[in-house]
């Protein structure tokens, strides 16, 4: 029934075997079929429902409780804005209506040319680097709101197919919650967390 | 200079702290070795007992007394808390990322201690970095032996699977994290049964969070009587604050408890005062969940009873600080609305009461809000938490709907008159 390629079934497969219970990897699954679909697709939800021994219904119904799984497409980038204590102290908001009007995308929604959905988060744990916002999950501490219409203006020109925190940190970013030390080159290539064991990293240099 | 416990190899080799390399070559993994050499299991839960350690997930509970209730059925699990979300905390995040073996041989030190063979640790969503750090240590300690079958040439067996998150702070909340690892919604179950008997598939399981763990190495390297010396009685060892909002010098700082918050906040080595030379207004001494300090309170002790005797708590560490030009109703509002969001929707005194403080919270700032207005968040917040008291009474099955009154009690309590003179005198309310 599948359309998924051997490659992503064998991914599937592994990760439903790190658990001692299927259901266990309903989340990992999640993050895969959103990284073949973009987003939590129908034909994902019954192939995840397959794997760990569920119902389609009931894996919409946990996917349907977190935030981070995308039930319709989101954009190729998704730009969250924290505004919780911490960078609501510090102009989050501000930094949210700079990233509104920058990208015409409003909170909670998508553009319709599909380039950027944009969203206000509850806190990222950034709040010693407040205010920031994270791009397809990659952070991006101590932001402003011109350095954030800026970020959103090189995303809307360079179009990076890899979204990495350190980029944009050094590009963007100012106040950290703490030395961030040594880059990682990996990075997000698309609005899934990227994370190895998942298959949503894209690694740069 | 105090003690560093958690932060020392970090400092000392910012460039390549987070690295297996690193790691061994500043005494990393002796502990484990020693323990699975040296120790049974018996010892290592003695020693952290002897320690006085107590949980810095946010519940202050004693870690050797909790190792304790575990039952003896088998399997059995341990899951390290990385869901991080308490708004003002980022110091998980700093162990996670610069320092993950770390937290891998803490928790490989559990799991031997607890007869566990199967670990999980448990990453928010939104820390994609922090989990891909984790995740490359856990590789290399596969590859050298660390983990897996005979963990240094012991008979000691353990798997360790690093999970992510998705996006909810409730997720934090112990029996919630073990219903997301179960691939179900992370609604906080019924205690008792409380997961040390019945947690994850229902089969004994302990929960530690991230800077608890990373304590474990030092702890047995130096023995537990050394942690118990470090701190006031009660409050042993060293704690990492986040420290955020408006100070010179916001971030994690690693200290030993028992100094005053006037040290914490305004010591040019740790926050550095109130940015721009303004005065402090309130500060949050524990996360959004902790009710609020005012700077009368600021030469009062740092430790886990001197706040529960003021009536708030130290909670995950995070220390919000506002100063003399904050609009307290509208932190109250971010603060209430955080827990609006992050309600599970299971208890309707949580679900429907943090709603309404988030609504009349928001025609008072918006400058609409009417006299009886503040009466009635109060008659909300004492629907949720009856009494307003600390700790907080519960209508609930989890502390998130209490956590909203917080704000909202210490708002009332320290600046009524403040919210009263941006009240409507007409009394009519438009929404």
């Amino acid at each position: 029934m599948s359309s998924w390629t051997p490659e992503l079934e064998e991914k599937a497969r592994a990760l439903v075997g790190r658990y001692p219970e299927p259901r266990s990897a309903l989340g990992p699954l999640l993050y895969l079929a959103m990284r073949r679909d973009g987003y939590v697709s129908e034909e994902g939800m019954r192939r995840v429902a397959e794997l760990t021994g569920m119902t389609p219904a009931q894996v919409l119904g946990v996917a349907s409780f977190y935030t981070m799984y995308k039930l319709a497409p989101p954009g190729r980038y998704l730009v969250s804005v924290c505004t919780s204590i911490s960078c609501h102290l510090l102009r989050g908001e501000e930094v949210l209506a700079a990233v509104e009007e920058e990208t015409g995308v409003t909170d909670g929604h998508t553009g319709v040319d599909g380039l950027f959905s944009v969203e206000h988060v509850e806190c990222v744990g950034a709040c010693a680097g407040a205010p920031a916002l994270q791009v397809n999950y990659e952070l991006v501490e101590g932001v402003t709101p011109e350095s954030a219409r800026a970020l959103c203006r090189w995303l809307r020109t360079e179009r990076p197919a890899l979204v990495r925190s350190d980029e944009m940190q050094a590009r963007f970013g100012g106040q950290r919650s703490f030395d961030w030390a040594s880059p990682d080159p990996a990075g997000a290539v698309g609005p899934v967390p990227a994370f190895e064991p998942y298959g949503t990293a894209g690694e740069g240099s | 200079m105090s003690e560093r416990i958690l932060t020392a190899r970090m400092e000392a080799h910012p460039g390549d702290s987070h690295t297996l390399s690193r790691y061994l070559a500043t005494g990393g993994y002796a502990s484990l070795r020693r323990a699975l050499s040296e120790m049974t299991p018996e010892q290592v839960t003695a020693e952290v007992k002897a320690a006085n350690l107590r949980g810095r997930g946010g519940a202050g509970f004693p870690c050797g007394v909790k190792w304790g209730f575990l039952a003896p059925a088998t399997p059995r699990y341990l899951v390290v808390n990385g869901d991080e979300s308490e708004p003002g905390t980022c110091k998980d995040r700093q162990l996670l990322e610069r320092d993950p073996h770390q937290v891998v041989e803490g928790a490989t030190i559990a799991a031997y201690a607890l007869g566990v063979h199967e670990a999980f640790i448990y990453v928010r969503g939104e820390y994609a970095r922090p989990a891909r750090r984790v995740q490359r240590a856990v590789e290399e300690a596969y590859a050298a032996g660390l983990l897996g079958r005979g963990i240094a040439g012991s008979d000691f067996d353990l798997e360790i699977t690093v999970h992510l998150g998705a996006g909810a702070y409730i997720c934090g909340e112990e029996t919630a994290l073990l219903n997301s690892l179960e691939g179900r919604r992370g609604e906080p179950r019924i205690r008792p049964p409380f997961p040390a008997v019945e947690g994850l598939y229902g089969k004994p399981t302990i929960v530690n969070n991230v800077e608890t763990l990373s304590n474990l190495p030092w702890i047995i390297a130096h023995g537990g009587a050394a942690y118990d010396a470090l701190g006031p009685p009660g409050s042993r060892g060293t704690r990492l604050f986040s420290v955020s909002g408006h100070v010179a010098r916001p971030g994690n700082y690693e200290v030993e408890m028992g100094l005053s918050w006037r040290e914490l906040i305004y010591r040019e080595d740790l926050a550095g005062g109130i940015r721009d030379g303004r005065a402090l207004k309130a500060w949050i001494p524990g996360g959004a969940s902790a009710p609020w300090l005012v700077p009368e309170h600021l030469d009062e002790p740092v430790t886990i009873d001197d706040a529960a005797r003021l009536g708030t708590m130290l909670g995950s560490g995070a220390v919000v600080v506002m100063d003399e030009t904050t609009d307290v109703a509208a932190a109250a509002l971010s603060l209430v609305r955080f827990f609006a969001h992050e309600s599970c929707g299971q208890c309707t005194p949580c679900r429907e009461g943090a709603t309404w403080l988030q609504r009349i919270l928001e025609r008072i700032v918006r400058g609409s809000g009417r006299p009886a207005d503040l009466d009635l968040l109060l008659d909300v917040s004492d629907n949720i938490s009856p009494g307003l008291g600390w700790p907080p009474a519960m209508t609930t099955i989890c502390p998130l709907g209490p956590s909203a009154t917080a704000p909202v009690v210490s708002l009332l309590r320290y600046f009524r008159p403040e919210v009263e003179a941006r009240l409507r005198p007409g009394g009519k309310a438009d929404g």
